[in-house]
């Protein structure tokens, strides 16, 4: 397909400037020739060249919308149409961010109710909606924990992740300046009790557990985990990634957790992927509330306001209300399913993956075999080992059957790991129909390898050469 | 198949090499069984000279197309040179792990510790086990 660039065609134009009813001023004498560049070469094509060119390129893109995609709520799962209808009402979407306090109540409604709601679902005492997304909520979280170890006068410098975790966790704590330590995960893909027991001196701060952890697997021993972490002084932090897998079942302050993250993304089908924008929440224990940023929405009689009364906060995080309308669309679902539904939601993603773990577990390894919660994590080593068929073959070649690739290579503890996440508006029948690609695979990996090698086939462009892309990057395009 | 362990160096769990040069130095890399499974190596990441790690310290990092990992310093000390050939040919390591493929050059803390890793032999079985 040709660049907008190449069909660029001089003069041509998609829009007609109305006649000026003003005096023309002669732009070089208004801002100065310094700052007038002739150079630009941008793209002149007509409106429907512009349209044909952007229509395609659509047509070339694959989401949810399309088909089934088991990448999961990781980057995109299903959102339902209502949340965009509520987010578009003009009360939100016109709502200036300077609007003083008086005229925004509704929407200072919907936060400090929806703060409320979070609480209550995570057992928690309070929640920010500031952040901008997940990892930026981890920030915010690890931000606070470092203040509360201040306050109290006491010096820790290292935070425990354990080896399952995800990238962002180490990265968050060694932006606040704690020293990252790796927890390693036991056979049955827990927490290491000895180990975690030997790492949790005075000198630590917290253990940044995900629960259930990225190989789907529930933490048998969270309450133990728990007892030892706060046993030594410490704080636990909960990674919300997986929280859609326990939503309505059981809450992370029952558990002891002292502070959770949530991505609205995964847990509340807000639109991801292609980068956002995201919102990620976090709820605190009590004995963390003073630390929560600035401003936070106070009730006032029958009135809400934004209140930066908080001597102890870490200050803001965020501009403003954070990504509000992606607030209000997570509030959308929140309401639309109700707690019954939320429940019935979270069954729904865990049968879903246990029916897939079980119909596919014969045809491909899989490392921790018990059972899953959201996410089943399969290990493609047997297809290797046999045929030289690689995971990311594998993936290559689910395009051709119409199927966007899960995660692989994801968690790094499992070798050639296939990650699958079909999330709860699936229905059995696609789910059938994706494991029957599945095992197609995998017996023309045994039969025909050189095909799937050479997947996919049935794409405008075949096999990328990713090796040369990632040595010598060439991302400008030139006239030639 | 990955080529043969050398006989003239020590190993880590964790797949790095370390070759004693005798005077109070050593090179270390990755083996070639470690670059077999990381797969086209895209990236190394050099430490800076004059760095000072402890045994099993991060000490550089390797990207591949498959994922990103830390390479670990076998042995405490500091580094004192690095093999700048792969920053602009970052396959050297997948083409000669043990040999053009070096990452980095230590002045070693303690050569006791040395002793303290796997022979060629301990580390051949070592991923003998790992592959079953």
């Amino acid at each position: 397909m040709e660049l907008i660039f190449e069909i660029s065609k001089s003069g041509r134009s998609a829009v007609q400037v109305p006649a000026s009813d003003v005096p023309e001023v002669n732009i070089g004498d208004a801002i100065g020739p310094k700052y007038l560049r002739g150079d630009l070469d941008l793209p002149e094509v007509a409106e429907i060249d512009l349209v044909r060119h952007y229509t395609n390129l659509s047509r070339r893109n694959f989401g949810v919308d399309l088909g089934f995609y088991p990448l999961g709520s990781c980057t995109m799962k299903y959102n339902p149409k209502i949340n965009e209808n509520i987010a578009a009402l003009p009360g939100f979407a016109g709502l200036h961010p300077n609007a003083p306090s008086e005229f925004a109540q509704g929407s200072l409604g919907l936060m400090y109710d929806m703060q409320r709601l979070l609480a209550g679902l995570f057992g928690m005492a309070d929640f920010t909606l500031q952040p901008a997304a997940g990892a930026h909520g981890e920030l915010t979280g690890v931000m606070m924990i470092r203040k509360y170890f201040e306050k109290r006068g006491e010096k820790r410098r290292r935070i425990l992740i354990p080896d399952a975790a995800h990238g962002t966790n180490p990265a968050s704590g060694a932006l606040c300046g704690f020293e990252t330590v790796t927890l390693r995960s036991n056979p049955e893909g827990g927490v290491d009790l000895n180990h975690l027991e030997s790492l949790m001196t005075q000198d630590t701060a917290a253990l940044m557990l995900t629960n259930p952890n990225t190989l789907g697997l529930f933490e048998r021993n969270i309450e133990k985990v728990a007892a030892i972490v706060h046993g030594a002084g410490g704080l636990l932090y909960g990674d919300g990634a997986n929280a859609n897998a326990y939503l309505g079942k059981t809450r992370p302050g029952d558990l002891g957790f002292d502070v959770i993250q949530l991505n609205l993304h995964k847990t509340f089908s807000t639109p991801h992927g292609g980068g956002g924008p995201g919102s990620g929440p976090v709820g605190v224990a009590e004995k963390l509330v003073d630390f929560l940023p600035a401003p936070r929405v106070v009730k006032n009689g029958e009135g809400y306001s934004l209140s930066e009364d908080f001597p102890y906060t870490i200050g803001r995080v965020r501009a403003f209300y954070g990504n509000f309308t992606v607030i209000v669309k997570a509030y959308a679902y929140l309401r639309s399913l109700g707690e019954e539904g939320l429940r019935r939601a979270t069954e729904m993603a865990v049968l879903n993956a246990n029916y897939i773990k079980e119909r596919l577990k014969s045809y491909f390894d899989l490392p921790y075999d018990r059972v899953c919660m959201h996410e089943c994590v399969f290990s493609g080593n047997r297809q290797v080992a046999e045929s030289g068929v690689h995971t990311s073959d594998i993936a290559k070649r689910l395009i051709d059957f119409g199927y966007h690739p899960p995660t692989i290579y994801f968690p790094l503890i499992v070798p050639e790991a296939i990650m699958i996440e079909p999330t709860e508006t699936e229905s059995k029948e696609t789910l059938d129909a994706f494991c029957d690609a599945m095992i197609a695979i995998a017996k023309e990996a045994k039969e025909n390898p050189q095909r799937i090698k050479d997947a996919p086939l049935s794409t405008p462009v075949g096999r990328l050469d990713e090796v040369l892309a990632a040595r010598k990057p060439d991302v400008c395009w030139e006239r030639s | 198949m990955s080529k043969p362990n050398p006989t003239d160096r020590w190993y880590s769990k964790d797949h790095e090499w370390i070759l004693d040069r005798g005077d109070g130095t050593a090179s270390v890399g990755i083996t070639d069984y470690a670059q077999e499974m990381l797969t086209d190596i895209v990236y190394v990441e050099l430490p800076p000279i004059g760095k000072k790690v402890a045994a099993g310290e991060p000490l550089a990092v390797v990207e591949s197309v498959k994922s990103v990992s830390d390479v670990y310093s076998p042995v405490s000390g500091e580094v004192i040179g690095v093999n700048t050939a792969l920053e602009n040919t970052p396959e050297l390591v997948n083409r000669d792990a043990f040999g053009e493929g070096w990452i980095a050059r230590l002045k070693v803390a303690d050569p006791e510790e040395l002793k303290t890793l796997l022979n060629a032999t301990a580390y051949d079985a070592l991923i003998r086990e790992e592959k079953h």
